[in-house]
C-alpha cells in the first residue's frame, strides 16, 4: 500500500484534511441511531484492509504530520513523555511490538531487521536508519518509548500490574482528549478513572478491571470512544485549555462544515510480554462535519445520536455550547430514511 | 471471547531430572518462534489422553527470553487424576500437544531492590525462569530451596554452579535442614520482595511470619501449585445453555463443563486468577471453596464459585453457565 502523506497542521491555520479514502476508513463509532456508554471491548483482529482496522497498528496519511505536531507539542512541554524507572522492561516490550507491526502492516514503508540483540529500524517516512542493541537504551538517542512513539500515531500509555492493580507508570500523551499524563502518572486504575461521571454506574470500572488483569498476551483488545473537538486540534490538553476552550464559543451556522470534528479514539490494550505490563494504545481519528456528510449513512445517523444524547453526557463530552448549531445544520443531511446496521458506509 | 491462540508444539527433548521430576521441552511444530515471557509465568498444557482431554498448568522454567522452545518440569504426583501421570509415562520426544500462551500470576515486582526467592519442592520451578530473568537485569536476589533428599531436589546443583552459593542456599529435609525463615525476613534492606511456592503449609508459614515481622502486604507475593482436589458425585444445572451435567468425583466442574461442550472462560485451572468466576443460582447443599481468589465475604454469600476447583457437598447446584 503506499500512502501519500498530507502536508497540514493541527494548530494556527488547521490545513487538516481527510482525503476522499481516508474519510470512507474513518472507525465512525455509532453502530446504530443512537449512543449508549458502554465498555464494550473487542478482541483486536484486523478486518478490512481498507479500514482503520486492517492492521492492528494503523498507519494513514496523516502520519508524518502527526509526528510533526507531537515534536511540537514535546518541544514545548517536555513532560508529556514520562516513564519512571522501574518502566524499562515494558519500555522495550512498547518499541519491539511497535516496529514489529508496523513493519509487518506497511513493509513499503518501514524495514525491522534483528540479529540476535542487534537491530536495524528503517522509517522511510521520516528518513530514519537506526542501528541499535535491543535492551541498551544507551544505543538510542532517547529512551526506547519515547524513541518509538515520536514515530507513531496515537498516545501510548504503559500501565504496570501489581497488587491486584494498574499502575499508570509510564506514556507519551501529545494527543489527548482533556487528560493530562503529568497528572495521572503513578496513579492507579480507580484513581485515574476518577473524574468520570456516570461512571459510578457502580461495578462498570470494577469489572473492567478484573477484565484488565486477566488481559492475555496473543489477544489484544479494542474498544472505540468519541467526543467532538472544534478545530482539529489534536492536543487538547487540561494543560492547554486557554488555547482550545475558547474555540468552543467560534462556532456559527456558516462554519459547523469545516470547524466541528467529530473525534473517535480507537483504544488497544495488549499484554506485554517481557514486563508483564499493558499498553494502552489511543489512536484519535478527527473528520469534519463536511467530510462526514459525505458518507450518507453516517450523516444521518450522526444527526441522530447527536440530537438524542443525554444532556449529562453532553455536558461530560464538552458539547454543549455547540451542540444545538451543529444539530441543526446536520438536519439538512437527514431525510429521516432508515439507516442499515453496523459502522461501515453503504 | 473464543479466539485460539492456543500453540501446537511437539515435544523435542524429554529428561529425567530427579526422582519424580521429568523436564520436557516443546517446540513449535510450525518452526516459528515461540513468544517471550516473563520470569513466574505458566501456560496450560493440553494433552489427548485416549478420549480425555486433560489440562493442567505448568510453570516455564526455560529462560524467559528463549523463543526456541519451552521447558517445563513436571512432578509424578501420587494419586494422580492422570495429568502428572500422563506426561511421565506415556508421552514421548515427537509426540504433540496444544499450549495456550504465556500467562503471570506470579510476576517481579519491577521496583523491587531485592528478590528473595523461596522455594519448596517443584516449587522451584517458576524460579528458574525469574532467577534468569533478574540475574540478565543485574538485579540483586536470593533463593532459598528446600528439598526432601539431594535426590529429591531438581537443578540444585546447576543452580549453585551458575548463580553462586552465596546467592542459592539449599536445605535438604533428610539433613535436619530446613530454610531459616525468620532470621532470613528479619534482615533486608527496605524495598526487598519476598516470593513463596512450594506447598500450602510452607506458603502459609512463610507469609505468616513476614507479617509478624510487619513486612507491607505489597512485598509478599506467592503461587500455590493448586489442583482440583477429589470428592462426591453431584449434578450441575447449566440453567442459560439448558444442559444437566454429571460432575464425577475426579473432576471439576470446569472439566466436567467442557467435557459437555460448553464453553466457560479460565486462565490458570489453579483457583488464582478470577477468570472461572461462575454465579450460582442455587444449590442443594454448602458450597466447598478451594480457590484463593475470591473474598472471604464472597465465599460466605453463596453466591459465587471459581468451578476449576470447588466442588459442593449437595447433589445439585445451579450455575449461570
Ligand atoms: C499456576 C500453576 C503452576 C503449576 N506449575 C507446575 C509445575 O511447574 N510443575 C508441576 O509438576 N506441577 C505444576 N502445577 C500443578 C499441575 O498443574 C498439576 O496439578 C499436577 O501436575 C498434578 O496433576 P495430575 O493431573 O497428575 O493430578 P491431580 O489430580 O490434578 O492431582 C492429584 C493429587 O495430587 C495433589 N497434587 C497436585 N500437584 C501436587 C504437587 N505439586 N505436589 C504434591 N501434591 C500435588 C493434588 O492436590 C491432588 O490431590 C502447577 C499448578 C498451577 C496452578
Ligand atoms: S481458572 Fe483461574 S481461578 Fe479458575
Amino acid at each position: 500500500m503506499n500512502i501519500a502523506f498530507n502536508d497540514e497542521t493541527f494548530r494556527d491555520d488547521f490545513t487538516f484534511r481527510n482525503s476522499p479514502q481516508a474519510i470512507r476508513r474513518f472507525p465512525f463509532p455509532f453502530h446504530e441511531d443512537s449512543y449508549m456508554y458502554a465498555v464494550n471491548m473487542e478482541p483486536h483482529v484486523p478486518l478490512a484492509r481498507d479500514s482503520a482496522y486492517g492492521t492492528l497498528i494503523d498507519v494513514d496519511e496523516h502520519y508524518v504530520a502527526e509526528m510533526r505536531d507531537r515534536a511540537l507539542v514535546l518541544k514545548e512541554d517536555p513532560l508529556r513523555y514520562q516513564a519512571l524507572p522501574h518502566m524499562m522492561t515494558a519500555q522495550w516490550d512498547t518499541l519491539e511490538l511497535l516496529m514489529e507491526q508496523q513493519a509487518a502492516g506497511y513493509p513499503e514503508l518501514f524495514t525491522l531487521t534483528r540479529d540476535g540483540d542487534r537491530w536495524h529500524w528503517i522509517n522511510r517516512p521520516l528518513n530514519i536508519d537506526q542501528r541499535f542493541t535491543f535492551g541498551d537504551a544507551a544505543t538510542l538517542p532517547c529512551e526506547p518509548l519515547e524513541y518509538i512513539t515520536r514515530q507513531a500515531q496515537g498516545d501510548f500509555c504503559i500501565v504496570d500490574q501489581r497488587d491486584g492493580n494498574l499502575w499508570m507508570d509510564a506514556g507519551m500523551v501529545t494527543t489527548q482528549a482533556d487528560w493530562s499524563l503529568d497528572f495521572d502518572i503513578g496513579m492507579n486504575f480507580m484513581e485515574w478513572h476518577g473524574p468520570v461521571p456516570l461512571a459510578h454506574q457502580i461495578g462498570v470500572f470494577d469489572r473492567a478491571l478484573k477484565f484488565l488483569l486477566n488481559l492475555q498476551q496473543g489477544r489484544p483488545v479494542r474498544r472505540l470512544n468519541w467526543t467532538m473537538t472544534i478545530n482539529a486540534r489534536l492536543d487538547t490538553s487540561p494543560e492547554n485549555y486557554h488555547k482550545w476552550g475558547p474555540d468552543r464559543a467560534t462556532v456559527t451556522p456558516e462554519n459547523v462544515g469545516n470547524k466541528v470534528h467529530l473525534r473517535c479514539e480507537l483504544q488497544s490494550l495488549w499484554r506485554l510480554p517481557r514486563s508483564n505490563g499493558i499498553l494502552f494504545v489511543i489512536r484519535c481519528f478527527l473528520i469534519k462535519m463536511e467530510e462526514l456528510v459525505t458518507v450518507p449513512k453516517w450523516a444521518r445517523r450522526f444527526h441522530r445520536v447527536l440530537r438524542d444524547l443525554p444532556p449529562e453526557l453532553a455536558d461530560y463530552k464538552g458539547l454543549t455550547r455547540y451542540r444545538p448549531t451543529t444539530v441543526a445544520w446536520l438536519a439538512k443531511y437527514d431525510d429521516g430514511a432508515p439507516t442499515s446496521p453496523g459502522f461501515f458506509p453503504d | 471471547m473464543s479466539i485460539n491462540t492456543e500453540m501446537s508444539v511437539r515435544v523435542a527433548a524429554i529428561t529425567q531430572v530427579a526422582d519424580q521430576v521429568r523436564r520436557l521441552r516443546f517446540e513449535r511444530v510450525d518452526g516459528q518462534p515461540l513468544p517471550v515471557f516473563s520470569g513466574g509465568a505458566h501456560v496450560v498444557v493440553s494433552m489427548r489422553d485416549g478420549a480425555i482431554l486433560r489440562r493442567n498448568p505448568y510453570s516455564l522454567m526455560s529462560s524467559p527470553a528463549d523463543s526456541s522452545g519451552y521447558e517445563i518440569s513436571v512432578l509424578a504426583v501420587e494419586k494422580s487424576r492422570g495429568g502428572s501421570t500422563f506426561l511421565h509415562h506415556k508421552l514421548k520426544v515427537g509426540d504433540t500437544l496444544a499450549i495456550s500462551q504465556p500467562i503471570n500470576l506470579f510476576p517481579i515486582d519491577q521496583r523491587g531492590r531485592k528478590h528473595i526467592l523461596m522455594a519448596g519442592g517443584i516449587g522451584i520451578t517458576p524460579f528458574m525462569a525469574m532467577m534468569d530473568q533478574l540475574a540478565r537485569e543485574d538485579r540483586s536476589f536470593e533463593l532459598h530451596y528446600a528439598v526432601r533428599t539431594r535426590s529429591h531436589g531438581a537443578y540444585w546443583r546447576e543452580l549453585q554452579a551458575r548463580y553462586g552459593a552465596r546467592r542459592v542456599h539449599v536445605y535438604c529435609d533428610a539433613e535436619q535442614l530446613f530454610i531459616p525463615t525468620g532470621e532470613i525476613l528479619g534482615h533486608q534492606p527496605l524495598g526487598t520482595h519476598l516470593y513463596v511456592c512450594g506447598p500450602a503449609g510452607m506458603i502459609k508459614g512463610v507469609l505468616g511470619s513476614a507479617a509478624q515481622l510487619g513486612w507491607p502486604r505489597q512485598n509478599l507475593h506467592s503461587e500455590e501449585f493448586l489442583a482440583p482436589p477429589p470428592g462426591k458425585v453431584f449434578k450441575a444445572v447449566l440453567t442459560r445453555s439448558g444442559k444437566t451435567i454429571t460432575v464425577h468425583s475426579h473432576q471439576s466442574i470446569l472439566e466436567a463443563v467442557e467435557a459437555a461442550g460448553v464453553e466457560a472462560p479460565y486462565l490458570c485451572r489453579g483457583g488464582a486468577c478470577g477468570q472461572c468466576e461462575t454465579a450460582v443460582v442455587g444449590c442443594d447443599g454448602a458450597l466447598e471453596h478451594h480457590d484463593i481468589y475470591l473474598e472471604p465475604e464472597d465465599k460466605a454469600s453463596g453466591k459465587k464459585i471459581m468451578i476449576c476447583v470447588s466442588r459442593i457437598s449437595g447433589s445439585e447446584i445451579r450455575l449461570d453457565l
